[in-house]
């Protein structure tokens, strides 16, 4: 039993759904290490989920889809920004806004579009975003079940590569960081604080819609009500539990797809609950944002405005 | 007459630009904006039904679906009074839905009498102590609000669903419910309460008297902020919790308060719900009020008679979103949510409509 859950296939399929995870928190990771908290995520998810579904159903083209994704996911993001950094709403209501209003336009767009309730059509195979074929299925099963995943997995990981870079080694990040811990330091410095800021956001929302993308065109073969069940949560988990760190982060997000493996795998053949399973990410992150295990301290101005004075 | 005037234009343009906003997207996706929000009223408001008929249908259920809102918006703005925003009421609800639902089923052998007041005990209970979670690691620790009541509403979710499945389910039964609770744990109906008086209120509207318990806690709530020394304390901390450590508070004892508080009127919402509606513990039975119930608070600006008024807003959207959904061709309930975020985001850009609004009543720049 235990050789049943603990085999190549588990690490398949962390790899698979750990991706989204990755992809979204990066994205948070550009916006709240400029000071812009984004709860949006969740909902940047499904319109980026949403986005690519219907455009590639239009276009047949899954890479279509995945542009349109991350169109969606800028535009989404710019009212985010809006909203935040141009007329100082409160960061944490104006993500919940969002959140919700991505539950219903998904919804009412494919009644519209679809006549369904919530969910676009089934798109055949060959419209579905590929797998890379690095090893041959036939003479390498198991390697080719490892490697052999959507592109999208290995630009994630190729990101998490590129946001380090980003953010530690070049002067838009030195500012992105500045601005988050000292805007008014910043600001003095001659950056402005509200580019800075925006730029990080609509970063976050191209990044989160992709992991949307992913999920709809990648994982699945359409988009269905609600399909993000809480990922865009899990990342800014993993934002917080990985310390605001690209690699922390992605180190995170692998763990919690882990669990999110195990608790699929362990359906029915263990006693353990399910439910506690998926619990762990949520009571880790707690338990580290206490300071319990290892402190996780957010960006200084992390959810205040900035006005200049 | 002044502030009364501040306090309601903002609330109101945020309303009237929504539907607007809301009115294009019909538009665009091919129906009559004016026959949506024609339906959507009459369905919420009307007193008579197509053929002319006197009818409760449209009023009762719009205070139904107003009561869970009710308790959200006050549990919300409750916590907002002390500067923290509590998300996790959707997980405070079902904590407490869950504790009345488990009185009902336990304790059979209780008479009504001592059996409704231990369910509604319960579900005050739960929700508090659910609430009180992010308050003490907020302040022990200091760690946001925001994120652990995040992640507690899906511990919470996780945890009844857990109990549910494992341990009070019909055996083989496909839904995820409990076994029914005690008949003598039901509370009455507004049939019930009519009835005395010749009124012919249909049981099938299942309007209870948690709505009147809804109504109490609004006047309770006031009461508590703005006549008690806690409440007092409470305020000063949202507003300025630097003077207000100066001034002698506790911060740390009022964030905690605070957050006990929220929960147990978050924990209210399970009153309507099981004893009241379902009579056992439907699982995933919330459409989200507790996300709403942070539109109906905004909305409210923090306020139980803004509450009650933006809970019974919503309730109407929420009534009447089903009869959009039937009568027109393509927009479906869907549109509530849209509208409903859209009037979040407005409330919550105030400082756009007050620099819009400014030019054309100056009495509104000075605040």
């Amino acid at each position: 039993m235990f050789r049943d859950i603990f085999n190549y296939t588990l690490i398949a399929s962390t790899i698979r759904l750990s991706t989204p995870l990755i992809l979204a928190a990066l994205g948070g990771l550009y916006s709240e290490r400029g000071g812009v908290i984004n709860i949006a995520l969740e909902g940047i998810m499904l319109a980026g989920a949403f986005t690519a579904a219907t455009v590639t159903v239009y276009t047949g083209d899954p890479w279509i889809g995945v542009l349109a994704a991350m169109g969606a996911g800028l535009l989404v993001a710019a009212l985010h920004g809006l909203a935040t950094i141009n007329y100082r709403a409160d960061q944490v209501v104006s993500g919940m806004a969002i959140n919700i209003l991505f539950l219903g336009v998904p919804a009412l767009l494919s009644g519209a579009l679809f006549e369904s309730t919530g969910a676009t059509p089934q798109l055949p195979r060959d419209q579905v975003l590929p797998d890379l074929r690095i090893f041959n299925p036939q003479s390498f099963p198991k390697l080719a079940s490892i490697f052999n995943q959507k592109p999208l997995v290995y630009l994630a990981l190729l990101l998490v590569a590129v946001t380090a870079y980003v953010l530690y080694r070049t002067r838009f990040g030195l500012r992105l960081r500045a601005v988050g811990e000292n805007p008014e330091a910043a600001d003095t410095a001659g950056v402005s604080v509200m580019k800075i800021r925006y730029a990080g956001v609509l970063i976050s929302g191209a990044l989160a819609a992709l992991g949307g993308a992913y999920l709809s065109i990648g994982q699945n073969s359409l988009f269905t009500r609600n399909m993000t069940a809480g990922r865009g949560f899990i990342a800014l988990a993993a934002l917080i539990f990985g310390r605001w760190d690209p690699v922390g982060a992605m180190l995170a997000c692998l763990f919690f797809g882990f669990a999110e493996a195990i608790a699929i795998r362990m359906q029915g053949t263990v006693n353990i609950p399910n439910q506690f399973i998926q619990m762990t990410p949520y009571v880790l992150t707690m338990v580290v944002l206490a300071g319990l295990i290892r402190r996780a301290i957010p960006p200084r101005s992390l959810g205040i405005a900035y006005v200049k004075e | 007459m002044k502030t009364l005037l501040r306090e309601l234009i903002f609330p109101l343009v945020a309303v009237l630009a929504a539907f607007i906003i809301g009115g294009v997207i019909v538009l665009a996706i091919g129906d009559s904006p004016f026959e949506v929000y024609r339906i959507l009223i009459s369905s919420a408001f009307g007193l008579f039904d197509a053929l002319g008929n006197f009818t409760y249908d449209n009023w009762g259920y719009t205070l139904f679906y107003a009561t869970p809102l009710i308790f959200t918006g006050l549990a919300v703005a409750v916590a907002f009074k002390c500067g923290l925003l509590n998300i996790g009421v959707e997980g405070q609800l079902y904590v407490g839905a869950f504790a009345a639902a488990w009185i009902g089923i336990s304790f059979t052998k209780l008479p009504g009498m001592v059996l409704v007041p231990m369910a509604i005990f319960a579900a005050i209970v739960a929700g508090a102590a659910w609430g009180a979670i992010p308050g003490l690691l907020k302040a022990r620790f200091g760690s946001h609000e925001v994120i652990n009541t995040i992640m507690l509403n899906f511990i919470a979710i996780g945890l009844v669903s857990y109990l549910t499945q494992n341990h009070y389910k019909v055996r083989g039964d496909p839904i995820m419910q409990t076994v029914p609770i005690a008949e003598q744990a039901h509370i009455a109906r507004f049939r019930t309460l009519l009835a005395p008086f010749g009124l012919d209120f249909p049981q099938r509207i299942p309007l209870n008297i948690s709505f009147l318990l809804a109504l109490l806690a609004c006047f309770l709530v006031w009461v508590f902020l703005w006549r008690t020394k806690w409440g007092y304390e409470i305020r000063a901390v949202g507003s300025n919790p630097s003077a207000a450590e100066y001034g002698g508070i506790s911060v740390q004892r009022q964030i905690v308060l605070a957050m006990v508080v929220s929960g147990a009127l978050a924990g209210m919402v399970g009153i309507n719900e099981v004893l009241g509606y379902r009579y056992r513990y439907y699982h995933d039975f919330s459409p989200g009020y507790g996300f709403a119930g942070i539109a109906v608070a905004l909305l409210g600006r923090n306020h139980p008679v803004g509450v009650l008024l933006a809970a019974i807003l919503f309730g109407a959207l929420n009534r009447g979103g089903l009869f959009v959904d039937i009568f027109t061709a393509k927009v479906s309930k869907d549109l509530v949510q849209v509208l409903q975020a859209i009037i979040i985001l407005f409330v919550a850009m105030e400082v756009l409509f007050r620099s819009a609004l400014a030019r054309f009543i100056p009495a509104l720049s000075k605040r």
